[in-house]
């Protein structure tokens, strides 16, 4: 292969990757839009988070002298599933349950002062600075032809696949299996009617943002370590891509946002192969505009009636 | 009693949980490699009291929501004279504002001076949000760009072209307008959710092009050296740049000061700023205004009696972003430097906060609210740290206890007296 299809390889690998983060954060978006048709604004700071119980948990381990890397990753995992959870449930008990059946503008408001809030909060107790990790899983698979290009796929890439691929099946299962899964669809299709059969809808919502977060939280790990650099506003933007991607896939559709999320990941590292790094953010959010233009369904979701 | 037991106890764990990896514990660097160390006593005292608190108030909260239900909730419109009176009084209290206004500056300090400056242009931008947001209802979480274009257009002009402040400030505005027309046609036929992204989104493109696009704004270093405003060419500062420029303190024959530029800058808000608020108002009560309000409450009865909607929110998302350029325009003549760190999504969310604070839709609430967020993290220097943490907070708690705002909205009606 020539030299430049060598290189749109290693850019796809790279857009891959990102892309199936973005996935898992864009599903957070997608569940709770679905059933409450709200746009979880805070739900950026809980990847944030995410991503800084890691960097703690990885610290303190280190530091106590283990080293033995799925290990730390196992509890890295179950550690910032439960606090990203934990994180999650106080945003929807703290500023979505009291406003629900008010003006639609008024819980978004509280959800983008939860989003200051808890950015600062991590802020001043962290450090507004850059917390930088060194590379904890290294090396990689590389092949092409060393003269004229290498592609690599880092071990760490095919952790994120493994992961995102393994995070993903055990959503759609709990999703459509499970009692509380069915209950959630039920909850999308029609909550007062769902309410009226006897399911404690309230419960249901915070489920909603609890798998959510435990989500973001999967994806802050992997992106903090791929990346190894986090600071109090890493959520902000991962946010808006992520909502970006769940919007792509139709908002509100649990395979579109996995699906918005690859095709975002992917624009976005082809962009980066032809211009300059700083555009890539224009032209996902030029895409964004785009799609709600010509397809505001996006591409999997429903079209939307408005009724009297 | 056994279940509120329960509840307390998981509420507490809830706390624990969420304080103490994030304030329990911080990360540190030793050398090159990432370590952790816990906090000092005193705040796990603080997190300790915290938790307590949290327990105690869960164990107890019916008896302290007893309490809180004692408290008389403020009815600002008790205060206010009956409304008969409020017609005769309210010229006269609105010329006895504008007197002060213009007299008040010549009394106090230069730092009081330009800190009502700061306000003043809040105010401007509030009102302007005020439109698009409280009256016509679309959520634009990325007012700031049209702020942004307006200070860039009269700072590029300005410097490349050494065009004065006054003919720059209609141009600004013109061009605010013109994004806002842009951008606002096609997006303006989306939902409410959908339309806060888009504009958000919007907002960054604008702040991530003025911050690559190095060869024209400046990038990240901004635009600096940019003239400030005159008075019928008369300058302000203390020598002329040019031979043939007249000073201010040369023609009138007095001693040069710097408060006399603080005052004038001072002035010229008020001029603008009281301009604004006579042109929105005018428009509140014409048809177009109606039209914005109407089309908030149900756009679906709106469209069935025959108003175009698109026309309706374009007018309003137009003449909002006129109202950022020319506040946009303003602040980059006061400040005499730009950059794209002024332009960040935070400012878009401070004037949301000012327009929801102050009570969607009302003008008095703006301009109050406007005031309030400006003076507030003055007076409280000393925590200026936490200042973004408790403006978070106070978003949140402002929507659970008056989410209709200070001082809501009052449309203009008559009631009959039986």
């Amino acid at each position: 292969m020539s030299e430049f299809s060598l290189y749109l390889l290693q850019q796809l690998i790279n857009g891959l990757t990102i892309g199936s983060t973005y996935a898992l954060i864009a599903i957070g978006y997608t569940m709770v839009y679905g059933i409450i048709g709200m746009i979880n604004f805070a739900h950026g700071e809980i990847y944030m988070i995410g991503s800084y119980v890691t960097f703690i948990v990885i610290a303190g381990l280190l530091g106590m002298g283990l080293v033995s890397l799925p290990i730390v990753l196992l509890i890295v995992l179950i550690v910032a599933v439960i606090v990203s959870s934990t994180y999650g449930w106080t945003v929807e008990r703290v500023a979505y349950r009291p406003l629900r059946g008010s003006n639609r503008l008024i819980p978004l408001i509280s959800a983008i002062g939860m989003s200051i809030f808890l950015q600062n909060y991590v802020g001043l107790s962290q450090g507004y600075r850059d917390a930088a990790l060194p590379p904890q899983v290294v090396g990689g698979w590389t092949f092409g032809d060393p003269a004229v290009f290498e592609v690599t796929i880092s071990y760490m890439q095919s952790i994120i696949w493994i992961a995102t691929l393994l995070t993903m099946t055990a959503l759609t299962l709990f999703i459509s299996r499970s009692r509380m899964g069915r209950a959630c669809r039920a909850c999308s299709e029609d909550l007062g009617m769902t309410n009226l059969l006897g399911i404690d809808t309230n419960k249901i919502i915070a489920l909603t943002f609890i798998v959510g977060a435990a989500l973001a939280a999967v994806a802050g790990i992997l992106l903090s370590l791929y990346y190894g650099v986090i600071n109090p506003f890493v959520g902000f933007i991962a946010g808006l891509k992520a909502f970006t991607a769940a919007v792509l896939g139709g908002i509100g559709s649990i395979p579109g946002a996995m699906l918005g999320g690859l095709i975002l990941g992917v624009t976005e590292a082809m962009t980066a192969a032809f211009f300059p790094a700083e555009y890539k953010d224009v032209v996902s959010f030029g895409l964004l505009v785009l799609i709600l233009l010509f397809r505001p369904s996006g591409l999997l979701g429903k079209p939307e009636v408005e009724k009297v | 009693m056994t279940n509120k037991f329960y509840n307390a106890l998981f509420a507490s764990g809830i706390a624990f949980i969420l304080t103490c990896l994030m304030v329990g514990i911080k990360l540190d660097t030793e050398g090159t490699q990432l370590a952790i160390k816990g906090a000092s006593a005193e705040q796990w005292t603080w997190i300790g009291l915290g938790i307590a608190l949290v327990f105690l108030s869960q164990l107890f909260s019916d008896k302290i929501d007893a309490i809180f239900s004692k408290v008389p909730k403020p009815k600002l419109s008790n205060m206010l004279p009956k409304e008969q009176k409020m017609a005769t009084l309210k010229p006269w209290l609105l010329a006895l504002l504008i007197v002060g206004m213009l007299v008040w500056p010549f009394m106090v300090s230069r730092g009081s001076v330009d800190l009502a400056t700061l306000a003043l242009i809040y105010i401007m931008l509030g009102l302007g949000l005020n439109i698009v947001v409280g009256l016509a209802g679309l959520l634009d979480l990325g007012f700031v760009a049209f702020y942004a274009v307006g200070a860039y257009t009269y700072a590029l002009l300005s410097q490349y072209f050494g065009m004065s402040f006054w003919a720059c400030l209609p141009i600004s505005a013109g061009l605010a307008a013109l994004f806002g027309f842009i951008l606002g046609f096609p997006v303006l036929r989306l939902r409410g959710d959908y339309l806060a992204i888009v504009t958000l989104g919007f907002g960054e493109i604008i702040r991530i092009l003025l911050n690559n696009w190095t060869a024209v704004t400046g990038g990240p270093n901004g635009i600096s050296g940019i003239d400030k405003p005159t008075l019928f060419g008369l300058e302000f500062s203390r020598r002329a740049k040019e031979e043939d420029t007249v000073l201010f303190h040369e023609f009138f024959g007095i001693d040069y000061s710097s408060s006399y530029k603080v005052i004038f800058l001072y002035l010229i808000a008020v001029i603008l700023t009281i301009f604004v608020v006579y042109v929105i108002n005018r428009l509140m009560r014409m048809p177009v205004g109606r039209a914005w309000e109407a089309l908030r409450e149900d756009e679906i009865a709106c469209r069935s009696l025959g108003l175009n909607r698109t026309v309706i929110k374009l007018s309003a998302f137009t003449l909002g972003a006129t109202t950022a350029g020319f506040a946009g325009a303003f602040f980059a003549a006061r400040q005499g430097f730009i950059s794209p760190e002024s332009f960040i999504f935070i400012e878009s969310a401070i004037i949301l906060a000012i327009v929801v604070l102050g009570g969607m839709g009302s003008q008095v609430g703006v301009i109050l609210a406007a005031i309030i967020m400006t003076i507030l993290p003055e007076l409280a220097r000393e925590f200026s740290e936490y200042r973004m943490l408790l403006f978070g907070f106070l978003m949140v708690i402002m929507m659970r206890w008056r989410p209709q705002g200070l001082v809501p909205m009052k449309r203009p009606h008559l009631e009959l007296n039986r």
